[in-house]
């Protein structure tokens, strides 16, 4: 591919800009109080990018697809693994289904301190999910799983709102997450046997 | 120049917008009502969303595009000095639109397209509210091929002048839109109303979120665009001073009309569907898109100072008292830019990426949109009605001291509405609930801001009955023989000399757009047809 007519090119063009640039009047002031905008964008750009890129703080978005009108015949979210699971490696996973007007299932306990990934898929519409004052807020689209990890610092009693518009009865759309402190929290005993084959 | 055809166009279009927004603000004000559950009998999910679904539909895309396009077609033709081109297919675009609101009104009013302004499918409503919305789009684009047009032939028949700054701004906000109603006309073309009338099973939301997006940031710009031509064009003069800067002007309201485009992601935070690296893309020209605001702050305290010098302002705050605060336009501003300063700080968080997780889809947005849109731009659509009434109708205004109480009473109503608002959002409160019935203690916090939200509401609704009643008496009073007003543009405080092409053309910025768009919306589009999608049924609600 030949670059250079494309590179010269561009040369030419940005040297018209610029000197075009430098043609127009503005103000020193003005000139001054651009320098500064700038600057304060630049800090706030770069905050985020340094946050998203060291130390991974990114929204839900992880792309995966799914099926929402087949998920009782899904493996993954077939009744018997909703809820509070632990995988092989220790991580904790909650499954969960939005569906109209409620989350399921409509309990879980969760530890305290502790990474916890949320997988949760709809089974109908759009529906959205926050826990207030925290950052455990994602939409749930369906024909997507929205994954997301976060870690609760306090135990306690947290409702479970679904935030977008679902249908006539939205209001109703909510339920409580327990999360308990770490050292009273086993994993046995929220963690459902895996069910017995069926097939 | 005889310009009556031209000012019934304008007041056509403008009585439309107005006679929109009284309706949606009784609508409001009900809906604070029913939501505080301060009165059972009130409370009804059906009606509530009914309400709330039309008050987005005629605050969001009636008020405003009717708006818009009334204001364009005076500044076109008073700025240029030229009659509108081809007025019949001007009107031709008028009742289409009209045509449109009627068409989409009936479903919406009648429970039958309760899906809020933002569509939501696969929930899915009555095939004419997304034909009606379609026929507005239609015929607001029709009006943008009228103002591109003028602005072209303007500057054929004037070679080397510069284009009126005000006509400039006209002609990129139609650029703009052209450009941002291509996906959300793309979602109802392909997606929404093939899916309504049955003629396929099933939608990916996923892409029609991803189109939505698209649209949803620069809207927001099409409708603050005219306020800020406002700003620059008539404020200065109104303030008895000069325009601090012509070429920064232009310069704002390009960098506004190139970069509102690429960055519709951060509507899109939260969803599932877009990977984070393009989030994180969209955030930073998010960010970027607060560089022309800034400025336009500068600029217009800029040309406030000079008039207030120039009124024998001293001192270092001396010149905010000489201001002309019983003048319209210049309250308006003051009280415009004070929402501006509060609504911008709210968008900060919106805006930053993660952040965005503590108060996305919490009553912070509705609370940061009506600072930011109801209060500043609005405001300015009220100064422009009391600045361009009585030139459109020739007759003074009815009365300028109910204008500027209601200016007033239109700024305490909004920052008593929308202060709470945000409470209730950092306090987790979801928006579009019609009523609270969570059984939890953390909603009796929420109760005192639910019943202040009303009296902020009962306040504006006041302020928008006097703004109405103003403009009625001013269109039924007696012709004024004497009347003679014309639209006065503000001058630059430096003469301008002849300006670089690309502050005075916009088909570079086409190009600059097309080349933007295409990195920042390509691959997250086509995306949806490479993956393993699949689609969702229609759903009621």
């Amino acid at each position: 591919m030949q670059t250079e007519p494309i590179k010269t090119k561009l040369d030419k063009l940005f040297e018209i800009l610029t000197t075009q640039l430098r043609e127009i009047h503005v103000d020193h002031l003005e000139r001054k109080w651009i320098a500064i905008s700038i600057l304060i964008i630049a800090l706030m750009v770069g905050i985020i990018t340094i946050d998203a890129l060291f130390h991974g703080v990114n929204p839900p978005s992880k792309v995966e697809t799914i099926d929402s009108a087949s998920l009782h015949l899904s493996k993954e979210f077939a009744e018997e693994n909703l809820g509070v699971q632990v995988d092989d490696k220790g991580n904790v996973v909650v499954r969960m289904v939005a569906g109209r007007y409620s989350f399921f299932p409509k309990h879980v306990d969760i530890p305290a301190e502790t990474s916890i990934t949320f997988r949760w898929v709809s089974m109908d519409v759009l529906h959205g999910v926050h826990i207030p004052m925290t950052n455990m807020s994602t939409m749930i689209v369906p024909g997507y799983v929205a994954e997301i990890t976060t870690t609760f610092p306090k135990p306690g009693e947290y409702p479970l709102l679904c935030n977008e518009y679902c249908g006539l009865g939205h209001n109703h759309m909510w339920s409580n997450i327990s999360v308990i402190a770490k050292e009273d929290w086993t994993a046995k005993a929220t963690t459902p046997e895996p069910a017995p084959a069926t097939k | 120049m005889n310009d009556a055809a031209e000012r019934k166009l304008a007041l056509s279009h403008l009585w439309v917008a107005f006679a929109a927004f009284i309706v949606a603000c009784f609508m409001g004000e009900y809906q604070v009502l029913e939501r505080s559950g301060l009165i059972p009998a009130l409370e009804s999910p059906t009606v509530y969303f009914a309400s709330v679904s039309t008050h987005g539909v005629l605050m969001a895309f009636v008020l405003t595009t009717f708006f818009i396009m009334g204001f364009g077609y005076t500044i076109a033709s008073t700025s240029l000095k030229q009659p509108i081109w081809n007025k019949p297919l001007a009107w031709g675009a008028f009742w289409l639109a009209l045509f449109g609101v009627v068409l989409a009104a009936i479903p919406l009013l009648t429970g039958k397209a309760s899906v809020l302004y933002t569509f939501y499918p696969p929930i899915v409503a009555h095939a004419a509210f997304y034909i009606g919305a379609t026929l507005l789009v239609v015929g607001s684009w029709i009006w943008c091929t009228i103002m591109l047009v003028m602005f072209t032939q303007w500057k054929k028949a004037n070679p080397g002048q510069n284009v009126p700054l005000a006509m400039f701004a006209t002609a990129a906000n139609a650029m703009l839109w052209l450009w941002a109603s291509a996906g959300v006309a793309l979602e109802v073309l392909f997606q929404l109303i093939p899916f309504s009338l049955g003629w396929v099973d099933d939608i990916d939301p996923g892409l029609a979120r991803t189109l939505f997006a698209w649209t949803l940031h620069p809207i927001v710009y099409f409708w603050l665009i005219p306020a800020y031509t406002a700003f620059y064009v008539f404020v200065p003069k109104q303030a008895g001073g000069f325009l601090f800067s012509d070429e920064m002007a232009r310069m704002a309201f390009i960098v506004l009309a190139v970069f509102a485009l690429p960055i519709g992601f951060h509507h899109l935070y939260m969803d599932p569907e877009q990977a984070k690296g393009w989030k994180l893309l969209h955030g930073v020209g998010t960010f970027v898109v607060a560089l022309p605001t800034l400025v336009t702050g500068f600029t217009v305290i800029a040309s406030l100072e000079i008039a207030g010098r120039l009124r024998g302002g001293k001192g270092l705050f001396g010149w905010i008292g000489t201001l002309p605060w019983t003048n319209s336009m210049v309250l308006s501003v003051i009280l415009s830019l004070l929402m501006l300063i509060f609504g911008g700080f709210g968008g900060i968080v919106n805006a930053s990426y993660a952040m965005n997780a503590m108060i996305h889809n919490t009553a912070w947005v509705p609370g940061h949109f009506h600072l930011i849109f109801a209060g500043t731009t609005v405001i300015m659509y009220f100064a422009v009605a009391y600045y361009l009434w009585p030139i459109l109708v020739r007759k003074p205004l009815f009365s300028k001291s109910m204008a500027l109480l209601q200016l007033w009473t239109w700024f305490i109503g909004m920052s008593i509405l929308t202060t709470p608002w945000h409470v209730l959002g950092l306090l987790g409160q979801p928006r579009r609930i019609s009523t609270v019935v969570y059984n939890n203690l953390l909603t009796l916090s929420w109760k005192p801001y639910e019943l202040m939200m009303i009296l902020g509401g009962m306040i504006l609704l006041g302020s928008a009955c006097l703004l109405i009643y103003n403009l009625v008496k001013t269109q039924l009073s007696p012709y004024s023989e004497t009347f003679t007003e014309e639209i006065e543009y503000a001058e630059p405080i430096h003469k301008v000399g002849v300006l670089p092409g690309y502050l005075n053309n916009l088909l570079f910025w086409n190009k600059v757009i097309a080349v933007l768009m295409a990195i920042s919306f390509g691959f997250p589009i086509l995306q949806f047809f490479f993956m393993n999608t699949f689609g969702s049924s229609a759903w009621g609600y």
